[in-house]
């Protein structure tokens, strides 16, 4: 699949060339993800299962990309929890956020303390559940297995989504007596992202369930008086009722190879259709969600979305020259990735490295699936760190950067532009508000990266100029 | 009135001797020092942390995480510590440990890692942390450390920092252990009488060289910075200093009072933020060395910085007399310095509280504090948000994870952890801190905030 045609050389998926060290890491930790995902249900708390330590570092990691708050309660191991087993610390813990949240769902994400000492979550619960305080409780708690060193933090978020989806997923006819919704997986995007997948949504009519759903929990409005879960997120009896979707749709291409996903779930378990299609980024890939809107709804796109997709065209069109044959380095998320690379890819840019700390092995595969005209023109990485990726880009020369704000002293060392996406966007106000998806995201990245490269050929310019 | 929130908000049972008020008809003395109850959303952190936030600012040294990816990833370049030559200690390296290496053990990895980073950045020194997972499977990181030390010919210094060991405190005691690793192995031939070594102060934003400056100014040789603007040579020799300034008495005293015991260095507990504070450091050193020059230059320095200063925090007391502060951070000693500096431009502290004080700490605060402030111990947000409505406080003082609670109500909020970009330490400090206290608390914004301005037309409420 993947040229090696030099110069653009691709060193395949499971390039390590340090193989025992990794210097500034592109990824995060698979709890993150799990917190994550959990947050994007309604009333729900996460919950680590482990050291204080991790719930402290990711609440402050989530909080500086969302400024929102961020709660994340722990069974706050102790060093004879690590010896003795951390039942005790965890009856306590859920007994304790029962009782001062009333939360709607507990996610109880394990570590990789308690997966080392292999602590038995589900016996724990069920000895829970026993106790006076665990009898009364009739909140779900919801677990899932994320061992920090396995995986990354995507792996974490899927892997919540499809706890979520095993766990409470039952069908229940009544929960929708009007018309099955279609349900949508989007993957990790961002708060602005999952308002636009509604706001498409309802372009056509049709209920939906988004799942997860963190657009007004980590992008709410000023509060009048303290909320101790924010309002908004995918109501647990829109998760229960998932069996009766007349479709799911998930996003994410290298998501798309696993084997088990929350969507095979549903198809496996409950015979739900489903269809699996990247993140709608940029054009094709946007075309694809809005498609299969049209056909599962049975209505024509509405007229706005033509629209919006002329309007984004034309600004192509006028744009062109400015972008063409610019090369970019973009890394992240690997389907992140595949987004930006494809969306690069149809304006004429580029990418001249796809890098991503995620290992699917895939990667490849994914980007050259959604954009062929790529064959033989980018070296795709995955596995890899900001060392390599910054050793790649002195080497590659490119014109911009593409990613999240932790390749911003890369940026700096080469003296070109960084176009924040993704997540984290810790240097900048507004991360949980860039918009990814849909033509309208397609428009706000396009007018970010045309503006950028201007702006540096205007500035680096003698004179400077008024008019393009 | 207070809000629905503050009335329903209730503190757990298990955490109410952990909260008073000043005043208050029952004196008993304040619970902690303690583990952090499960499930309460602690603020807290772990005793990895502690060790990283010591140890971090040291910039020639390699700092390597010997762990799963996330403890190094959240920590990398987190702070506002500054270098004024090395950045080494501004990445994060770690063994990224995988479930191969958790099953077959990560010492390999860890002494592969080591010898490679070590190649390709030639540092003074090596600190290897190790996190919860290292402690658990078992591996021996002090003889991998030995061994890569003896080929490379630079310390290799373990720290014992794994995260369930217990609070930021106890790894604070780790990253002291592993620090005094280096003194006592440099030469001290030339160092003059009138030396210090600063402790607890880790250049936030250069803070460490606002302070270093007063005592040069003084006459006074800074031997070493612990660890700001921290350099391994330097550390080496700092056992050679006549006396050791402790700021950030919570991080460094254990490291202070070993060198007292084994070097007879002595040590003086200082603030550094605030006028107060600041000038009372200042005379506290000249007093200590007992020489009427160094107290006539000491004067001088506080003289020429005091006439800058006083002039331009008129204006500041002015427009924020009365208002009440939260105070809510890591350490006791910054909770004292913040009191006093936040009365100094004319607000009280209604609300004060931290992560690691001891009793010692919170009867200062009870003797520094109005009748009617809340003090607390290891708080939530839940508390915090529910004191914060009940004192209807103008600013919050914090970190990042107080942030959001603050700005969520529409109050105005403080940084004073390490993760700010302004210096706050010094007199210089104080006017940065006068004037960013005064850039959020009279921001025009607030009164849109639907805690100020409840416009019925715009309230987000059961109806919607």
């Amino acid at each position: 699949m993947i040229s090696s045609d030099p110069p653009f050389s691709t060193a395949g998926d499971e390039t390590e060339p340090y193989p025992n060290a990794t210097t500034n890491a592109c990824k995060l930790c698979t709890p993150l993800g799990a917190c994550l995902a959990f947050r994007g249900i309604e009333g729900a708390v996460p919950f680590l299962h482990g050291s204080q330590g991790c719930a402290t570092y990711i609440r402050r990691y989530l909080i500086s990309h969302f400024r929102e708050p961020m709660d994340i309660a722990a069974s706050n191991f102790s060093e004879s929890s690590a010896v003795f087993g951390g039942g005790a610390n965890l009856k306590t813990g859920l007994a304790n956020v029962l009782r001062q949240y009333q939360p709607k769902l507990i996610g109880l994400a394990t570590t990789c303390l308690s997966e080392t000492i292999g602590e038995d979550v589900p016996g724990h619960l069920n000895d829970f559940a026993g106790s006076p305080e665990g009898a009364q409780n009739e909140t779900p708690i919801v677990p899932v297995s994320t061992a920090s060193f396995r995986g990354t933090h995507v792996d974490g978020f899927h892997d919540a989504v499809k706890a979520l989806v095993q766990s409470l997923a039952k069908g229940t006819p009544e929960s929708f007596p009007g018309h099955a919704p279609i349900a949508v997986l989007p993957g990790m995007v961002s708060a602005a992202d999952l308002r636009e997948i509604k706001r498409i949504a309802r372009e056509f009519g049709v209920p939906l369930t988004l799942l997860p759903d963190y657009s007004e929990t980590l992008d709410g409005p000023s509060w009048a008086d303290y909320e101790k879960l924010p309002t908004g997120g995918t109501p647990v009896a829109a998760i229960r009722a998932l069996p009766r979707s007349r479709a799911m749709i998930e996003c994410g291409r290298t998501l798309a190879y696993r084997g088990s996903t929350a969507a095979t779930v549903a198809k496996d378990k409950h015979g739900v259709e489903i269809h699996r299609i990247g993140l709608p980024i940029g054009l094709r890939e946007t075309d694809a969600l809005i498609r299969l809107l049209s056909s599962l709804s049975g209505r024509p796109v509405p007229h706005s979305l033509k629209l919006e997709r002329g309007r984004l065209l034309d600004s192509w069109v006028d744009g062109h020259k400015y972008v063409f044959e610019k090369r970019a380095i973009v890394y992240g998320e690997e389907d992140l990735v595949v987004g930006l690379a494809s969306l690069l890819a149809e304006i004429g840019i580029i990418p001249i490295l796809c890098a991503s700390g995620g290992k699917s092995g895939r990667l490849g595969d994914a980007i050259l699936s959604a954009a062929p005209s790529l064959k033989g023109r980018c070296e795709i990485r995955s596995g890899v760190d900001f060392a390599e990726i910054s050793s790649r880009g002195a080497e590659l020369r490119p014109d911009f950067l593409i990613g999240s704000s932790k390749g911003y002293s890369l940026a700096r060392k080469l003296g070109i532009p960084l176009i924040r996406c993704g997540f984290p966007i810790h240097d900048r106000i507004g991360g949980q508000r860039v918009l990814h998806v849909g033509y309208a995201g397609a428009q706000q990245l396009f007018d970010s990266i045309t503006n950028a490269l201007l702006e540096r050929k205007q500035a680096d310019s003698a004179i400077g100029y008024s008019y393009l | 009135m207070l809000s629905a929130a503050a009335k329903s908000i209730s503190v757990l049972p298990a955490r109410a001797a952990s909260i008073t008020t000043v005043g208050g008809q029952a004196p008993a003395a304040l619970a902690c020092d303690k583990a952090s109850l499960a499930g309460s959303v602690t603020q807290r952190a772990c005793a990895f942390c502690g060790s990283r936030v010591v140890l971090y600012p040291i910039a020639d040294a390699l700092h390597l995480v010997h762990g799963p990816i996330g403890c190094a990833a959240y920590t990398w370049d987190i702070r506002g510590a500054q270098s004024s030559g090395p950045q080494l200690f501004r990445n994060s390296f770690s063994t990224d440990l995988r479930e191969m290496d958790v099953i077959y053990g990560g010492e390999k990895k860890l002494g592969a890692a080591l010898r490679e980073l070590i190649a390709r950045h030639s540092p003074k020194a090596a600190f290897v942390y190790s996190t919860c997972i290292v402690g658990v499977i078992g591996d021996d990181v002090s003889a991998v450390c030995k061994e890569v030390a003896a080929e490379v010919g630079i310390p290799v210094i373990p720290v014992a920092s794994e995260g369930f060991k217990g609070t930021k405190k106890d790894g604070y005691r780790a990253a002291c252990d592993a620090v005094y690793h280096l003194i006592g192995s440099g030469n001290t031939a030339d160092i003059p009488k009138f030396s210090i070594n600063l402790l607890g102060d880790f250049n936030i934003a250069g803070e460490t060289w606002v302070i270093r400056n007063y005592f040069e100014r003084m006459g006074i040789t800074v031997v070493a910075t612990l660890t700001g603007d921290g350099r391994v040579d330097a550390i080496r020799r700092c056992h050679g200093a006549t006396l050791n300034l402790v700021q950030c008495s919570g991080s460094m005293t254990s490291l202070a009072k070993r060198m007292e015991k084994e070097h007879g260095i002595p040590f003086l507990r200082v603030s550094f933020f605030g006028i107060e504070d600041m000038s009372a450091a200042i005379y506290a050193v000249a007093n200590f060395f007992n020489d009427d020059v160094l107290r006539e230059k000491a004067q001088q320095v506080i003289r020429e910085e005091l006439g800058a200063l006083v002039p331009e925090l008129r204006m500041y007391r002015t427009s924020l007399e009365g208002k009440k502060a939260a105070i809510y951070v890591g350490g006791a000693f910054k909770a004292f310095s913040l009191v006093r500096a936040l009365r100094s431009i004319g607000m009280s502290t209604a609300i004060v509280g931290t992560q690691t004080g001891d009793s010692g700490d919170y009867e200062t605060l009870e003797n520094i504090c109005e009748p009617g402030t809340i003090i607390l111990d290891d708080s939530n947000p839940l508390e915090l948000a529910k004191f914060c409505l009940e004192k209807d406080v103008d600013l919050f003082i914090g970190g990042v994870k107080e942030r959001p609670i603050a700005y969520k109500l529409g109050i105005g909020f403080c940084d004073h952890n390490h993760e700010r970009k302004e210096a706050l330490a010094g007199y210089v400090g104080m006017l940065n801190f006068a004037k960013e206290v005064y850039a959020t608390v009279m921001s025009p914004v607030w009164q849109f905030t639907p805690r100020r301005d409840a416009d019925e037309l715009f309230s987000i409420g059961a109806s919607t």
